[in-house]
């Protein structure tokens, strides 16, 4: 096989459109939307991958690729440009019998069986491309070996009352699950799954091509091949996660997501409060630009903030995070605010609880201004020239 | 594009005025704005005019130079063809000679396919575009084009440099010393164009007659000899050669002007990336007019400072008027002014470090300053 079995091999979903993005997805995939100052959604899946040695990652793009695979390219970044292994970018494609958009997040990976098993894998770990969290997948498979598992799946406990936005699993003492119920009404209990799978690849496979055969299905993890395979009896355990996660879905989770970032009293016991991005044994890696430091200007003022190079600041900049190369103007105020690359507030404008995208400008003195629970959202490259207040 | 041009660094610099910052590393690799190193200048130059083949002649302890040049990714120069070359081994014992040192690896010299070089080194740190350089050194005719500025030695921040004495042609015919009187003096920024056979024909004839210094040395001692071209550069040089000129080069960057024609968009600055996350300001910091790299945490107060990555400043911490190089601790308490704090240094709660703006009290790296030695090294 010369050099390329693998014990473990990542697949990391990356096709959707997330379309409750709005003008984020727009001309983007959700996993290449920027995220938390210099980051992109994706980096942190992929530099999870980096951080807990696996060094095969399949990457399935399908939804507007093409900022995506740039920022991917052969994966220098997470240093996945190996000789053997590596990235690999696996968009749909078509062969002999015709071919398919991927129709599902089952039926993505059935058609990339080929793919997988040039490794010869024992476990395969299936990822979103969308998730913002740090986590080690040793653990998780260290985890999956001792529970001598078929399936396992991370689990985080949310608040009851959003239970029914996940898929919820029901797990005895041994954390073994014995019913999984995808976004129920009337949640049982409050741990849901994160997306992420470690799969004895010989039993998904045979999993994969039942499911593939069957019409009525829609080819996805969570409504068809997780409860098809508890009810083939086999073993599925729920790992409990501890950290921080959040799936950022919807354009107030993505905002509330870069708030988190901000956190200044996290209790050091609730490691779920804030991701911390300043751990050097576990860097977020991405591929960066060649833009200087940041100027912080006389007469600005900054606080509770995150900014990274290529900003400058002339204004006031309070609990907000900034994007590579932002301009912010003298009086400016930019409060509660993620404000994306390139893009230029200038002066005595207001933005506060809002997106501002990538290359947008809102022009001087105009007000941006949304509530928690209603974020403002200036499109991309769009010059905002009048108020646009969100009552 | 610069096609038929190699690029020659050589770092075998003076730099016995940069005392304890040029005391581990080259002066090609002292960390300088932040996140840069001084080298990555002349390198961005060289590429943004299209060069694709570098030579960098480095002095013995070239560690750090090392580490950070490494493939020459970050500027794109990891090439099978032509690429990153870098000669800090000779047959000679170390000395400070680029002329042995080229001698000693001729075979890069004649391996390459380019027929003209640029032949620099790291101390003058600007924004050129060689391309327009290159283009007037063609039109002369002259056997090298030497690159100048004019300077009216308004802040001494060009001491010790070399003078060309300039007939009206723009020739060379004389190289002086700038010792510092005001008056306006053509400051040489060690930039020579030439072809790769006259630089070769000037290695052999500098090893025939027994002299063997820099390359430099030997044009300025020669300008008589040959036909030596200058071009006035008239953009913003930053000379690095003793404490108090990097101080006051590094806090030029405070000046938006010039540091918007440093850092220009068309012809951007490359480094090594070392993936920081963000810096993050807390909701006690006070920051103004300052420049600051990624991956810092800042609770204090920073003004009029560059601070670089990774630095960490605590709650009631003041910085003023200082540089502190990557990852330093800032503890609370402690107050900095006109001090340049190099790498990994740890300044204790509540210690006190005052410098002179001309001359800038500097921190050797890996130190430790806690109240005890405070006394010690408290000077005004």
């Amino acid at each position: 096989m010369n050099g390329l079995k693998r014990e473990i091999i990542a697949m990391i979903l990356a096709g959707g459109q997330g379309s409750r993005l709005k003008e984020l997805t727009k001309a983007n995939a959700k996993p290449a939307v920027e995220f938390g100052g210099k980051y992109r959604i994706i980096d942190f899946t992929l530099s999870n991958c980096t951080n807990s040695s696996i060094d095969v990652v399949g990457v399935l793009t399908q939804y507007q690729p093409f900022t995506l695979h740039c920022h991917i390219g052969i994966g220098t970044a997470w240093d996945l440009d190996r000789t053997k292994g590596g990235v690999y970018i696996l968009p749909p494609h078509t062969n002999d019998s015709g071919g398919n958009w991927y129709k599902g997040t089952a039926d993505a990976i059935y058609q990339n069986m080929n793919f997988v098993e040039l490794f010869s894998p024992e476990y395969l770990l299936v990822l979103s491309g969308d998730h913002i969290y740090t986590m080690n997948y040793q653990e998780m498979l260290k985890f999956h070996k001792e529970k001598k598992a078929d399936v396992t799946i991370a689990c985080i406990e949310v608040p009851i009352q959003e239970a029914s936005r996940f898929g919820i699993m029901n797990t005895k003492e041994d954390n073994r699950i014995y019913e999984f119920e995808e976004k129920p009404k009337h949640p049982k209990n409050n741990l849901a799954s994160m997306g992420i799978y470690i799969f004895n690849w010989e039993k998904l496979k045979r999993y994969l091509k039942e499911d593939a055969k069957d019409e009525n299905s829609d080819h996805d993890f969570g409504k068809n091949i997780i409860p098809k395979m508890l009810k083939g009896g086999e073993k599925l355990f729920a790992y409990p996660f501890r950290g921080y996660w959040k799936d950022v879905g919807t354009v107030e989770s993505y905002w509330e997501a870069n708030m988190d970032l901000l956190n200044e009293s996290c209790p050091i016991d609730a490691p779920s409060c804030s991701l911390d991005l300043y751990n050097d044994e576990f860097k977020v890696y991405t591929s960066s630009i060649a833009y200087p430091p940041q100027y912080i200007a006389p007469g600005a003022n900054v606080k509770k903030s995150m900014i990274v190079e290529g900003c400058s600041i002339w204004g006031e900049v309070y609990h907000s995070v900034l994007s590579y190369n932002v301009y912010v103007g003298k009086n400016a105020k930019v409060i509660n605010s993620v404000i994306l690359s390139n893009s230029h507030i200038e002066e005595g404008a207001v933005v506060e609880n809002a997106i501002i995208c990538s290359g947008a400008k809102v022009s001087k003195g105009c007000i941006v201004k949304g509530k928690p629970g209603k974020i403002a959202v200036v499109p991309e490259n769009k010059n905002q020239s009048s108020n646009l207040i969100l009552e | 594009m610069l096609t038929n041009y190699l690029g020659i660094v050589s770092l075998t610099e003076n730099d016995s005025k940069l005392k304890s910052l040029t005391a581990t590393r080259p002066l090609g690799s002292i960390p300088i704005f932040g996140r840069y190193r001084a080298i990555d200048f002349v390198l961005s130059n060289l590429v943004n005019a299209g060069v694709t083949n570098v030579g960098i002649l480095a002095p013995t302890k070239s560690r750090s130079l090392i580490d950070h040049v490494g493939t020459g990714k970050p500027w794109d120069l990891n090439r099978k063809v032509d690429g990153l070359y870098i000669f800090n081994y000779s047959y000679d014992p170390p000395s400070i000679s680029d002329i042995k040192l080229l001698k000693s690896n001729m075979e890069f010299l004649l391996r390459s396919k380019k027929e003209m070089v640029i032949f620099t080194s790291s101390h003058m740190i600007c924004n050129i575009d060689f391309e327009e350089v290159a283009k007037y050194h063609e039109e002369s005719n002259a056997d090298i084009t030497v690159v100048y500025k004019k300077v009216t030695n308004e802040d001494d921040l060009f001491l010790d440099a070399p003078t060309l004495i300039l007939d009206q042609d723009s020739k060379v015919v004389g190289v002086g010393k700038n010792i510092g009187r005001r008056t306006l003096v053509n400051i040489s920024l060690d930039m020579f164009l030439l072809s790769k056979e006259f630089l070769i024909e000037c290695i052999l004839g500098c090893l025939e007659n027994g002299n063997c210094g820099s390359f430099r040395d030997f044009v300025y001692k020669n300008v008589q000899n040959m036909n030596v071209n200058a071009y006035e550069f008239k953009g913003y040089v930053g000379c690095i050669n003793s404490i108090s000129s990097y101080f006051k080069v590094s806090m030029d960057m405070l000046n938006v002007d010039i540091q918007s024609e440093l850092f220009s968009k068309e012809r951007p600055i490359y480094t090594k990336s070392n993936d920081s996350p963000p810096t993050r300001y807390f909701s006690t910091c006070e920051v103004e007019n300052s420049f600051i790299s990624n991956g810092c945490l800042i609770e204090g107060k920073v003004k009029n400072s560059i601070i670089s990555r990774g630095v960490v400043i605590e709650k009631d911490a003041v910085v003023e008027n200082s540089i502190i190089f990557p990852k330093c601790i800032i503890k609370s308490g402690a107050v900095l002014k006109n001090v340049i704090l190099d790498k990994n240094v740890v300044i204790d709660s509540n210690a006190t470090l005052i410098g002179h703006n001309k001359n800038p009290l500097v921190m050797e790296k890996h130190s430790e300053v806690d109240l005890s030695v405070l006394k010690e090294v408290k000077r005004v």
